[in-house]
């Protein structure tokens, strides 16, 4: 039978079954964004950075292929061995095919969303290899058997009581202790165990420099240090679109990122992986999956420019309110909603729909994507490709032929508020979403056009 | 100055109070106004759900109805910003672009066009506004919280002209209520939510009434506060700028 998920619409009603958990996720995400506003504002040059931002991407997307070969070469040339992949598939079995050749069971990774998109942990434990993810929230996650809600944030869907219950179940904490501090301190020993006894460590990559060849990783724990350090191997998965061109950009990258992200000045480790130590293994896997498709069609070319901040997460009042789990894709909220389509236009159809289109998202972007604008572009090409609901196409058509003629609408809407007038069970009832906690407008007797005849004419 | 009034469908099917506060206000401060009889409406629902392509009807007797104009002036930043961003006819293009460029919603062609300084208005209540997306970010009639900018909104420019008027301030400014469109009745549960938790920043401040730019917002928070059977009432921001004493 044809695999069929739960729409964004669906889940994000389950989530909303239990309102004071909504509100509790609601804050903590509002919490992160009043964060980075304060950042924003401490910064009278902001706008002026996104925008510098914006322009350092555009100039990397007009220009990827020769970026591309030049980080190649000098990569190479750091010492370095350089993959590429066309798509997860591949990028999968490349790893797997490093890790075989060490002959290893069990390894560290630290955070990389391109993994996720990949699915690379499914695959390797497969293949009989467990991945142990290192970033603590990342590490609650797995624990927990669920994927990331949130790009930076990855367990923050869950409470620390939660989290409390997890650690007692797998590391062997005392039962009903939920002490932030003491949960942290009992993750970094079950942690500092897998990066002395791994020998091999995946990081990701949030900028890789064209000009040296070398490859920047930001974390606040700097777990991707320890794992890349302490391993034989340091295998870093990174998508075409994480270049940049020269080091000097790399400060408007540092000073936006951080800010949007967390709200923070810098992240507490911004670490470059140049060339591999003596004896070390240094690889690269270049990935596409998609993303020079993404890249030839022009109204969502931008997406491209995403450096993975969550701000427009944080910031989404849909994504504040539904939880990252309702968008059912590994990049949650409004950034992922304009990356998923691309990879299956089919199944996540949904998500540009899951938007109000308020345009939030696009305001905090640090790299000035017009998220909102391609959401709206989106469900043009996914109507136009059948992927819409038929009620819904029916319901559009009926609404065009109405408002296409004025003596039509005129009737249909008299017609209309006198039914909802004389039978208000036809409009108030389980059928109709609106009514389910809302009530419907009153309607008059006389529209404005009949206001106006009476009146001005 | 002739001046075209655009009174988008769900206004003239349900909220004609709004259609006849908005005339009534440009007549006081001197506008030629003339209402297009036969309009419908802008196409904006099928276009955000995604059917753009069956709004030519929509686009064709928008052009019809206003294309003689020197302005065109709507109560409704959401359906004004549709038209700027995609009212397109074949053949027509100049009668359009003509039209794009010269649609106003409402509070900023009473402040930007018009450059009102006075009202003769009386409402003597705690007020919240409720700062609809479209009109804020979209045609950019108030700073956005997320920008690094200079503060500047220009409902609340005019609502400050009115005598006795209390303008409440908001935990979050420019949050968005949820209505969305077709959004609210697909995806009702967050769109509900985002509507209460509105309504709950402006109760809390202490609002008597919630006033904005679009009725859209305004009919789904109406919504929620009848079925909350809440004392609390959505005003337009028309309905108060045109308020005599009482």
């Amino acid at each position: 039978m044809e695999h069929k998920h739960q729409e964004h619409a669906a889940l994000a009603d389950t989530f909303n079954a239990n309102e004071p958990r909504v509100n509790w996720h609601d804050e903590t995400l509002w919490w992160v964004r009043q964060k980075r506003d304060r950042m924003a504002w401490s910064l009278p040059e902001w706008e002026e950075l996104r925008e510098a931002a914006s322009r350092i991407k555009h100039n990397v997307l007009g220009n990827l292929h020769d970026y591309l070969l030049e980080f190649e070469k000098n990569a190479v040339a750091n010492g370095a061995v350089v993959h590429w992949a066309a798509d997860a598939a591949e990028h999968n079995k490349i790893v797997l095919q490093l890790l075989q050749e060490q002959g290893v069971k069990r390894m560290v990774k630290s955070k990389s969303m391109l993994t996720e998109e990949c699915h690379l942990n499914p695959y390797l434990a497969e293949h009989g290899i467990e991945v142990v993810d290192t970033d603590l929230g990342e590490r609650i996650v797995q624990l927990a058997k669920e994927p990331p809600s949130h790009i930076v944030l990855p367990c923050i869907h869950k409470k620390k009581e939660e989290i409390g219950e997890l650690f007692h179940e797998h590391l062997g904490t005392p039962a009903g202790n939920a002490d932030p501090k003491f949960l942290t301190a009992a993750a970094r020993q079950h942690l500092r165990k897998e990066f002395i006894q791994s020998r091999v460590a995946i990081t990701g990559v949030n900028f890789a420099v064209a000009e040296t060849g070398e490859m920047v990783v930001c974390t606040n724990e700097g777990n991707a240090d320890m794992g890349a350090h302490l391993a034989d191997v340091h295998i870093a998965c990174m998508g075409l679109e994480k270049i940049i061109p020269q080091r000097k950009h790399l400060g408007v990258f540092l000073r936006l990122l951080a800010r949007s992200a967390t709200g923070q000045p810098i992240t507490t480790y911004s670490s470059h992986f140049r060339k591999p130590k003596a004896g070390q293994q240094l690889h690269i896997v270049l990935v596409d999956n998609g993303r020079s498709r993404q890249l030839g069609r022009e109204d969502f070319r931008n997406s491209l420019k995403c450096i993975r901040c969550g701000a427009c997460m944080n910031t989404c009042p849909v994504y504040r309110r539904s939880g990252g789990h309702s968008y059912h894709n590994a990049i949650a909220g409004p950034i992922g909603s304009i990356l998923a389509p691309n990879l299956d236009m089919k199944e996540y159809a949904d998500l540009p729909f899951a938007s109000t289109l308020c345009g939030s998202c696009s305001n905090v972007c640090p790299v000035k994507i017009d998220i909102h604008q391609q959401l709206y572009k989106w469900r043009q090409v996914i109507t136009k490709e059948g992927y819409t609901g038929k009620t819904k196409a029916a319901g559009m058509h009926a609404m065009n032929i109405v408002l296409s003629k004025p003596g039509l609408y005129k009737t249909a809407g008299g017609v209309g508020r006198w039914v909802m007038r004389t039978f208000p069970a036809v409009v108030n009832n389980g059928m109709n979403p609106w009514y389910k906690q809302r009530e419907m407008p009153a309607p008059p007797k006389d529209s404005f056009a009949d206001w106006y005849k009476k009146n001005r004419k | 100055m002739k001046v075209g009034l655009f009174i988008p469908c769900y206004i003239d099917q349900f909220y004609p109070q709004v259609g006849i506060a908005t005339l009534s206000l440009l007549e006081k401060l001197g506008c030629e106004v003339v209402y297009p009889q036969g309009q419908t409406c802008c196409g904006q629902p099928m276009a955000n759900s995604g059917f753009e392509h069956l709004t030519s009807g929509c686009n064709t007797l928008f052009v019809d109805h206003f294309q003689d104009f020197d302005y065109i002036v709507g109560p409704s930043g959401s359906c004004v910003l549709h038209i700027k961003d995609h009212l397109h006819v074949h053949g027509r293009e100049d009668k359009a672009t003509h039209i794009r460029q010269r649609i106003y919603e409402l509070s900023e062609f009473l402040t930007d066009v018009l450059k009102v300084e006075h009202l003769q208005a009386r409402f003597p209540h705690r007020v919240g506004i409720h700062q609809s997306c479209h009109g804020q970010r979209g045609l950019g009639i108030s700073q956005m919280s997320e920008l690094v900018a200079a503060p500047f909104s220009k409902p609340q420019q005019l609502l400050k002209m009115v005598e006795g008027l209390e303008l409440v301030e908001l935990k979050r400014t420019d949050e968005c209520c949820g209505f969305g469109g077709t959004f609210c009745v697909f995806e009702e549960a967050v769109s509900v939510k985002m509507g209460k938790d509105r309504i709950a920043d402006h109760v809390n401040n202490g609002a008597e009434y919630i006033t904005g730019n679009d009725v859209s917002c305004l009919m789904h928070l109406e919504g929620i506060l009848k079925r909350q059977q809440s004392n609390v009432k959505v005003l337009h921001i028309a309905e108060i700028l045109n308020a005599s004493i009482n």
